[in-house]
């Protein structure tokens, strides 16, 4: 086919948003390599998703078998190399998703290739920009492989548009990849939630979080103070969590909540992508680090660099002066 | 058990970032360098299921000479020996050409169980792990946060994205990838640091292990991310950026 092929992933029966910003990515590759693109929805009774897909207009295989139901690796990896062989894309474009990371890997490996992962812009060449060094600094990636090119993109970097809706839907065809259930060596539980939920940051209008500049669980109440001065709910950047030193529905991130507070103040937080992406939607956004080139500057409406022993008191004292 | 721990040495967190001359990577001569976070996970997972199991933990690193005091850090810590890949081209090969060396100096182990961390804080590929099983044929589980032995296998605890975690059953042997946060990390003691200095760390180099290197995905160059917002930077003494800030919070931002 010597296109595009975009690796659709559903979650609980429907589409992720991920999904259409991989499409997005893909449009914009077709458009600069003058490629068509082509949809794949991978998983069990996949009829209404493809018809989803193809209602926007693009053409849609549905990569469907009983085994792929539930989420395995060994299922996923099997069936889209398959689909891979019989189409011929140039160009692989996936979600970068923790299913897609858990499984593209292989895939790549598996056809001689190595997965560009967690692209977050693609210029002419193509050339695909990744972060490195946690965000401090990008990365210009190139191809130089004969095989299909494999890359997943990351959450936000690629716009999905609302594009109009064709009035006849695309085509949708379906491949049916040979699986052996034996060939399934991981068995899946269903789903569960952590801890309970007692911190509900998604409905907080002010959020003050604290982040591992902060240092010791014992220096925790300076940044406390500062939230209750606020009216702030107090939340935390993962190292924070991973140390016990709040509990985990504290957490904002990939792995965490998912936050657009109308004030987020970051506090020693120096911004790698799995915090952002859980906080980037915040209308105002304020860092306080005592590195000037921390990546959560890249992203902050207003920014303190120094010592936050200092500023977060210093700026405690000056909200409670501000509210009298 | 026989647990193999595949880590790797990268730039401290703090570290100052400079592009070198060659605009391909950072200028590593003031570089300071430590075990990468999650990979440390990893080695602890690994300790504790020795702890409870009984066997042997291996630790294995590709990298130059530098790599040889991380490699004695995991020792003190608890490792019982090493396997250092001598290799002074790490940057140059992909992700696949590197675990092609890991899986090459692993294979012949023969172990139960390979844990690795879930990615490099420095190029964040997150994929060593899972290219690793599929060279090696093993089954794998990646973002694991806890891992139980069985009468037939593993019962390890994935995480899933937004707060939700998931249980999956897999046999021996088998490949996980660690995520940071399911353990604690213990420290090295002194006995244990005095102990490290006997263990054996054998070094082999890339060009024994005799693995493809030709890249397929090639590293042009690195620059400095672009900013996404214009940032208005409140300087002075702590005390007046502070009040600055306050008043912005109070007049613009309009939250006070």
């Amino acid at each position: 086919m010597s296109g595009i092929l975009v690796i659709f992933e559903q979650r609980g029966g429907r589409i992720s948003r991920i999904s259409w910003e991989a499409l997005a990515a893909g449009q914009k590759l077709a458009t600069a390599q003058s490629l068509t693109v082509t949809a794949a929805i991978i998983g069990s009774d996949t009829e209404s998703l493809a018809a989803e897909i193809a209602a926007k207009g693009v053409a849609t295989i549905r990569v469907d078998h009983p085994l792929l139901a539930q989420y395995t690796s060994d299922g996923f990896t099997g069936a889209l190399h398959q689909l891979i062989q019989s189409e011929t894309p140039t160009y692989v474009v996936l979600p970068h998703t923790y299913q897609v990371r858990d499984y593209a890997p292989a895939l790549a490996a598996r056809l001689n290739q190595v997965l560009i992962s967690d692209v977050v812009d693609i210029a002419p060449g193509p050339v695909f920009t990744r972060q490195l060094m946690q965000g401090r600094l990008n990365g210009n990636y190139r191809a130089t492989g004969t095989g299909p090119c494999l890359i997943s993109v990351q959450a936000g970097a690629f716009r999905a548009e609302s594009a109009e809706s064709p009035t006849t839907p695309a085509e949708i065809k379906t491949f049916t990849p040979t699986i052996d259930a034996a060939q399934i060596r991981t068995k899946p539980g269903e789903p569960f939630r952590g801890s309970s939920q007692s911190v509900d940051l998604g409905s907080a209008q002010l959020i003050v979080s604290v982040g591992r500049g902060i240092k010791e669980a014992e220096n925790l109440p300076i940044v406390q103070e500062l939230a209750t001065a606020l009216g702030a709910e107090l939340a935390a950047s993962r190292p924070i969590c991973d140390n016990g030193w709040l509990s985990m529905d504290h957490q904002v991130g990939s792995s965490g909540q998912t936050v657009s507070p109308k004030l987020y103040l970051a506090v020693g937080i120096s911004g790698a992508i799995q915090h952002l992406v859980g906080m980037k939607g915040s209308q105002c956004i304020v860092a306080i680090n005592k590195d000037p080139d921390a990546p959560i500057f890249e992203i902050a409406d207003y920014g303190i660099v120094g010592d936050l022993f200092e500023v977060v008191p210093a700026l405690t004292a000056a909200i409670k002066a501000a509210k009298q | 058990m026989k647990i193999i721990v595949a880590i790797k040495q990268v730039p401290e967190r703090d570290a100052q970032v400079r592009i070198n001359s060659s605009g391909k990577w950072i200028e590593e001569s003031s570089l300071q360098y430590a075990l990468n976070e999650s990979d440390a996970y990893a080695l602890e997972e690994a300790l504790q299921l020795k702890e409870k199991h009984g066997g042997e933990v291996i630790v294995v690193s590709a990298g130059p000479e530098r790599v040889g005091q991380t490699i004695r850090e995991a020792l003190a810590k608890g490792a019982d020996r090493a396997i250092h890949i001598d290799c002074d081209d790490l940057g140059n090969r992909d992700a696949l050409g590197v675990a092609r060396l890991l899986a090459a100096a692993v294979k012949p182990e023969n172990p139960d169980l390979v844990l690795t961390g879930l990615q490099s804080e420095d190029l964040g590929l997150g994929q060593t792990g899972v290219i690793v099983a599929e060279l090696l044929n093993l089954p794998h589980a990646s973002l694991i946060l806890h891992v139980e032995k069985t009468d037939t296998g593993l019962t390890v605890k994935r995480e899933l994205e937004e707060g939700w975690f998931q249980s999956i059953e897999l046999p021996t042997p088998a490949v996980l990838t660690i995520q940071s946060g399911g353990n604690k990390l213990r420290y090295a003691t002194l006995m244990g640091i005095k102990r490290a200095k006997t263990k054996e760390v054998r070094r082999i180099t890339a060009a024994e292990l005799a693995v493809d290197s030709a890249p397929v995905v090639l590293l042009e160059n690195i620059a400095l991310p672009h900013k996404q917002k214009s940032t208005q930077m409140l300087s002075g003494s702590p005390k007046e950026a502070a009040a600055a800030l306050a008043e912005k919070l109070k007049f613009e931002v309009r939250v006070l």
